[in-house]
């Protein structure tokens, strides 16, 4: 049994973490220039604005997900778990 | 005249009562922001033909004030129905043993080798608790233990976020440490062990029983065994402007121990694809994971885009693609509703196989579970909301995944080029969601 497809070499980590590093430093650095007054928050603070305004939809999604793909996280923790089904 | 003043009064106190009940009421409210909030849900998914899950979710929050807040959440889960083995179809009928070596189970010819045994009931317990630290900067600590019938998963998580630049933007920083200890029903399988199946060579009644057993210890090497996963996360969360925020993550997760599925197995064919053992797979005993995800969200004056994109990769070579998109239509002041379209992709592990060769000698690593192969997956769904007067909130949400592994470039030799080894899942998912 042959794999013919070609594999392109996947192996990069460290520098997949070096440009990632560079990009959130860049991204704090130019934080100071974006934003609003604290006044100008009664869009961001509605409740459907919140990161996590669909909290439990999204942890009953996440372990679904995590049973049925082979990648879990990135929003917050992958933890560990069984997924053996 | 005396009995129109004295209407007058009575409509005046009338007003006065109202006005102060009123006053009540809202006391109430105000009070009432400093007690518990519920968030529940009922979640059914059922694949077809497969898999079934009920789940439920009670998540309790309380605010103590001064930004200290306490989350609790109970999740009870119970699972039926099958689930593919990573055996391939043939054009005979296969036996199989069933994982607990108790009994056996038949697949018909050209059919996916399916175990029906699945049936397990999940608790799961968790605790945050969040305070501040000092100037713009809270902590957050949590703990959580899960258990299985062939499970049992308990973790600790610690993080830090701090606000810079006018609570504009806010760095986040956390690490989860996660021990798992799993029992398998029937033991461990040695690694790449055949599975053994009672043809009759040990015999009839007791003795042969005695015989099929002590043969079946031996493909056995414990009952139990367990992993570890340690996670760090950095992420930075930043307001665009009166209307956007982005937030970008970057995750590292490493698990080491025993990250087999004790119940998945491969078949291993002659050079015309017939199917000549069976064996217990093997996978590393470690796995690094690094992931990237990027989030953004926009408040329009009735509708709320929330856009994600998680990248990830690790040292098995599975790299996966997420994108996820949420539209929250608010269509009046107390009801919404909210399409939903999320599409995923990923690339096998090193070590996948659809299937051995019998020629070949046995590879050091080797799974194939079709969730470590190649693969695609699309969710749509769409979600109701409505609020009550009494500011209790209701919500239904009806979504279709489906997932659909492909062939990453492996023959299919021989009669297996007449059978369906890569055949989708498809699953709906139903929930219904009650906050107060």
């Amino acid at each position: 049994m042959h794999n013919i497809k070609s594999h392109l070499p996947r192996k990069i980590p460290q520098k997949f973490v070096a440009v990632c590093l560079i990009f959130a430093g860049l991204q704090l650095g130019g934080c100071a220039n974006l934003g609003v007054q604290p006044w100008e928050r009664d869009l961001l603070a509605r409740e459907d604005m919140a990161l996590n305004s669909d909290g439990v939809d999204i942890g009953l999604d996440e372990h679904i997900y995590f049973s049925k793909e082979a990648t879990s996280g990135g929003r917050s923790f992958a933890g560990g778990g069984c997924g053996c089904n | 005249m005396q009995l129109s003043k004295s209407k007058k009064i009575t409509a005046l106190l009338a007003t006065a009562t109202c006005s102060l009940l009123n006053a009540n009421v809202q006391a109430q409210e105000v009070k009432g922001e400093n007690d518990w909030k519920f968030e529940t849900a009922i979640l059914y998914y059922g694949e077809t033909d497969r898999v079934s899950l009920v789940e439920g979710v009670v998540s309790a929050t309380k605010d103590f004030g001064d930004q200290h807040i306490l989350n609790t959440k109970l999740v009870i889960d119970t699972l039926t129905g099958a689930s593919a083995t990573g055996a391939v179809p043939q054009a005979n009928i296969q036996t199989f043993t069933r994982p607990s070596g108790n009994g056996q189970y038949t697949v018909a010819p050209g059919k996916l080798p399916l175990d029906d045994t699945f049936r397990d009931t999940r608790l799961q317990l968790s605790a945050n608790w969040t305070q501040p630290i000092y100037q713009d900067t809270r902590m957050t600590v949590g703990s959580n233990i899960s258990r299985e019938y062939d499970y049992l998963s308990v973790g600790a998580n610690v993080s830090a976020e701090r606000d810079f630049y006018n609570k504009n933007t806010t760095a986040l920083f956390g690490l989860s440490y996660q021990f798992d200890s799993i029992d398998p029903v029937g033991g461990v399988p040695i690694a790449l062990s055949n599975m053994l199946v009672d043809s009759g060579q040990f015999g009839v009644g007791d003795a042969g029983e005695a015989g099929f057993n002590a043969a079946f210890d031996l493909t056995r090497e414990s009952d139990s065994d367990d992993k570890t996963t340690i996670d760090a996360l950095f992420g930075v969360t930043q307001v665009v402007n009166r209307r956007m925020l982005v937030q970008l993550n970057y995750s590292y997760s490493n698990s080491s121990g025993y990250l087999n599925d004790p119940y998945k197995l491969l078949s291993t064919v002659n050079s015309n694809g017939e199917t000549q053992s069976i064996v217990h797979e093997n996978r590393p005993d470690n796995r690094a994971k690094h992931s990237v995800y990027a989030q953004t969200k926009y408040a329009f004056d009735n509708a709320v885009a929330d856009i994600s994109y998680r990248f990830a990769t690790d040292d098995w070579d599975i790299t996966s693609h997420t994108i996820d998109s949420k539209f929250r239509f608010n269509i009046s002041d107390t009801d919404y509703i909210q399409p939903h379209l999320r599409y995923y992709q990923q690339s096998e592990a090193e070590f996948y196989r659809p299937y051995l060769n019998a020629a070949d000698s046995l590879p050091v690593y080797a799974s194939a579970d079709y969730r470590l192969g190649e693969m695609t997956a699309i969710t749509v769904g769409l979600k109701y909301g409505h609020k009550m007067n009494n500011g209790h909130e209701w919500a239904v949400r009806a979504e279709y995944y489906q997932q659909d592994p492909k062939n990453a470039g492996f023959e299919n030799i021989g009669v297996l080029s007449s059978q369906d080894l890569y055949p989708s899942v498809k699953a709906f998912i139903l929930q219904f969601s009650y906050k107060f």
